[in-house]
């Protein structure tokens, strides 16, 4: 990317778009270019990140002179179409079609003749344009995204250019850890792993305990069902999460680290290899981004399929080659982590918001999201961690029965509704939403009532589901709340790790339950055992899995009650 | 370049007899590391397709590990997998997403219709976790292709769409 060609096709090389048939319209496309006698000095045609709008893929931009467009959902019989199209500069915006009005073969609603002949009246590729200033696209603010789906994810030199790794020598060269951690702290960074603990205190809390080593980890285990927020960092710009823990490393004096991330990710793990060969072969870290001898060595894991490990103490096990189970704490992983040093875990995104707020400042991220603070208060029911704040960019990644399904970067405190159906169109169909799913198998649900809610921590949580990682799935009117209920504990017999009672035998209790009411076979005090068993599962239960596993339970109770009320048979079974 | 199936999946056709010596290699180039359990199991049921009870014995001796910390290991990962992989095998996400989107309906209909091929030792039903194509579910995994929106429908249009996909066609056999 030495200099700007003046056209480029940015094909999206995200896992989801190559399941549909990404890498195949790449290859045509180059083939086309061919065809057509064009150079790449002419028309550059390379693989990016995700470009977002994952549902409708595979997608490819196009940058000129005019500015950008994208398709979605071409098939590499219209290679040649699309080599043309990047030639003629930006015409008129088409709107977000969703995917029922343009079924992929149809041929372009005819449009009334005799206009400009260079107009796009006839573009054949109408019905796949994608408008990019639809709010899904013209809502988002990337921070941690900013890169993603702008830079080849295998190309150190077009991360570099991009300014990749300038913050890390920054840091080495010029400030001191605790300046560095002073930066975090400021910008009211909380981890975005799911519990929200605040980065900055985190992080002193490692770098402040007794002299020795210290190590870093980032948790890339990412297994909530529905999320793929992590997933897309990691195949979209892998440097960028590398700089972020190398940055973290600094800050709390480590020189050694690990990058976890969970098998079921084949194109993230290749990336990262990649990513990590490319730096020792400039020499490491030091050598090759800070001029210095700064010794960090980072290194990869990889999981094999247990949710469990994503729990930062299971994790510390598997990292050391062990069974992914859980210990109970204190002591925290930061006092005593992996061989018994202070260790930071952090969550992928968490890391990957680090090397902007070094850039920006602490002061310049704490502010993004601060507006939407006052006037979203809601009367939240005596949230005590008011103080703490939602500031910053989330990323979210959308899915289930929404219309515009993909990954969506916004400030904190954004409503709701807002990212639903503003930018996600609300369910396919038209129907009306029925509720929000948040958290995966240890949050709630929202339901369409509450839309308005903000999107923040301690509005998501007195609403008793939780903002979580950021999967967010959208459920229509057809989804049962009792069964979606039943799914999540099933989720959670499976991925029990086993080692303590309330957990291992109370979901099989909770599953067997919640059983009766999807077949309607339920009956009224089937409902206080449900309650109970829940109120001692989440009492009792060793690790985060189990302490939450009753959360969907409670939460569509408490939203839905009439679902489980009409699942009761009539007459009570001993009448 | 990377392949998007998960490190067991690629087991899914046909494994290779043992290879002592390249056991041993694998483990070396891990730098004979205990804390590499993990990747070294990945490693060898990527070459065997699965972990044959004499390759795990062959781990714990070179690892230094008791046979029982490798057993554990092997058998506390939903991805690893101590007998031979299935000739073919048809997995269906049951994501979030694709549970929303009527994956536990199609798996109902691919276990009776698969049925037939389990028992003639052909193909096998699994479950999966999300894979990331929640945009285009449901998703189906078969052998090492995806097939994306594999929606329900009636059954002669539902039948022709998995037939299309490479699942075997319909046998006259009774369903049950
Ligand atoms: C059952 C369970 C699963 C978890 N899975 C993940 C995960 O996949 N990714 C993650 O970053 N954190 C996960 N966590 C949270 C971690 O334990 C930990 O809090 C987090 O990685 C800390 O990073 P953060 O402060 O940056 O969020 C999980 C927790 C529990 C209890
Ligand atoms: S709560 Fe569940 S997952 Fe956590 S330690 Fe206990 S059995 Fe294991
Ligand atoms: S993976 Fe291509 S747009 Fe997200
Ligand atoms: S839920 Fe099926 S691919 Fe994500």
């Amino acid at each position: 990317m030495s200099k700007p060609a003046p056209a480029r096709l940015r094909c999206c090389d995200a896992s989801a778009c190559r399941n549909a048939g990404g890498l195949a319209l790449r290859q045509a496309l180059l083939a086309a270019r061919a065809a057509a006698g064009l150079q790449p000095t002419s028309l550059a045609i390379g693989a990016v990140g995700c470009l977002r709008l994952c549902g409708r893929g595979p997608l490819v931009a196009a940058d000129g002179p005019g500015g950008s467009r994208l398709w979605g959902g071409l098939s590499p019989e219209q290679a040649a179409l699309l080599v043309a199209a990047a030639w003629v500069d930006a015409d008129p915006p088409l709107a977000l079609a969703s995917p029922q009005a343009s079924p992929p073969a149809s041929p372009p609603t005819p449009v009334p003749p005799a206009s400009a002949p260079l107009a796009s009246s006839s573009d054949p590729l109408a019905s796949y344009r994608l408008d990019l200033s639809h709010p899904f696209f013209s809502l988002q603010q990337p921070v941690v995204l900013e890169h993603c789906g702008l830079i080849d994810p295998d190309c150190l030199d077009q991360a570099l250019a991009h300014g990749a790794y300038s913050q890390l020598r920054r840091c080495v060269r010029q400030l001191t850890p605790e300046a560095v951690r002073q930066e975090v702290r400021r910008s009211g960074l909380r981890g975005r792993g799911g519990a929200g603990y605040p980065t900055g205190l985190k992080w002193d809390t490692v770098a402040l305990q007794p002299p020795g080593p210290r190590l870093v980890v980032a948790n890339g285990d990412e297994g909530d069902p529905g999320a793929f927020m992590d997933r897309t960092v990691l195949e979209s710009d892998p440097h960028r999460l590398l700089e972020g823990l190398a940055i973290a490393a600094w800050a709390v004096g480590a020189e050694r680290g690990y990058v976890y991330v969970r098998a079921e990710y084949p194109l993230a793990i290749a990336r990262l290899r990649r990513a990590l060969d490319q730096i020792s072969q400039r020499g490491g870290f030091g050598v090759a981004f800070t001029g210095t001898p700064w010794p960090l060595r980072l290194e990869l894991r990889v999981g094999a399929g247990a949710y469990v490990c994503g729990e930062e103490t299971a994790l510390l096990q598997s990292i050391e080659g062990g069974r992914g189970t859980p210990r109970p704490r204190p002591p925290y992983p930061a006092q005593r982590g992996l061989g018994g040093a202070p260790t930071l875990i952090n969550n992928v995104e968490t890391l990957a918001a680090i090397p902007p707020i070094l850039r920006q400042g602490g002061d310049w991220y704490a502010a993004i999201g601060a507006g939407n603070q006052a006037s979203a208060d809601k009367p939240a029911s005596g949230a005590t961690t008011a103080t703490l704040g939602s500031r910053g960019t989330k990323v979210f990644s959308l899915s289930g029965a929404v219309v515009h399904t993909g990954v969506v970067e916004v400030p904190l405190g954004m409503p709701l509704r807002t990212v639903v159906e503003t930018m996600g169109g609300g369910v396919v169909g038209g129907a009306p939403v029925k509720a929000v799913q948040t958290g995966g198998p240890s949050g709630g649900c929202i339901p369409a009532a509450l839309l308005d809610t903000a999107l923040d921590y301690e509005a998501m949580a007195s609403l008793g589901s939780m903002l979580g990682s950021g999967g967010m799935v959208v459920l229509g009117p057809h989804t049962a709340m009792p069964e979606l209920a039943r799914y999540f504990m099933g989720f959670c017999v499976e991925e029990s790790c086993g080692k303590c009672l309330p957990c291992r035998a109370g979901t099989v209790q909770l599953a067997a339950l919640l059983d009766r009411f999807v077949a309607g076979q339920a009956e009224a005090a089937d409902l206080d055992r449900l309650e109970a068993l829940c109120a001692m599962v989440k009492a009792t239960s060793l690790c985060g899995l189990g302490q939450s596993a009753p959360n969907p339970v409670l939460a569509t109770l408490r939203h839905f009650r009439p679902e489980y009320l009409a699942a009761c048979r009539e007459e009570p079974r001993w009448a | 370049m990377a392949s998007i199936g998960t490190p067991t999946q690629r087991g899914c056709s046909g494994a290779v007899a043992g290879d002592r010596e390249a056991i041993t290699r694998l483990i070396q180039l891990q730098g004979d590391d205990p804390a590499a359990l993990i990747e070294v199991l990945h490693q060898l049921q990527q070459i065997e397709g699965y972990l044959a009870a004499r390759s795990l014995h062959q781990v714990a001796r070179q690892l230094r590990l008791p046979l029982s910390r490798v057993y554990g290991v092997a058998s506390f990962y939903h991805l690893f997998r101590r007998t031979p992989p299935p000739v073919h095998c048809c997995a269906v996400c049951l994501g979030t997403a694709c549970f929303v989107n009527g994956a536990l309906e199609l798996l109902a209909v691919l276990e009776l219709r698969l049925a037939q091929q389990a028992r003639a030792g052909g193909w096998v039903l699994e479950r999966m976790g999300c894979l990331g194509a929640c945009g285009s579910g449901p998703v189906l995994r078969l052998d090492q292709g995806l097939a994306i929106r594999v929606r329900l429908a009636p059954a002669p249009k539902l039948d022709a769409q998995l037939e299309a996909i490479g699942l075997p066609p319909l046998g006259r056999a009774t369903a049950r």
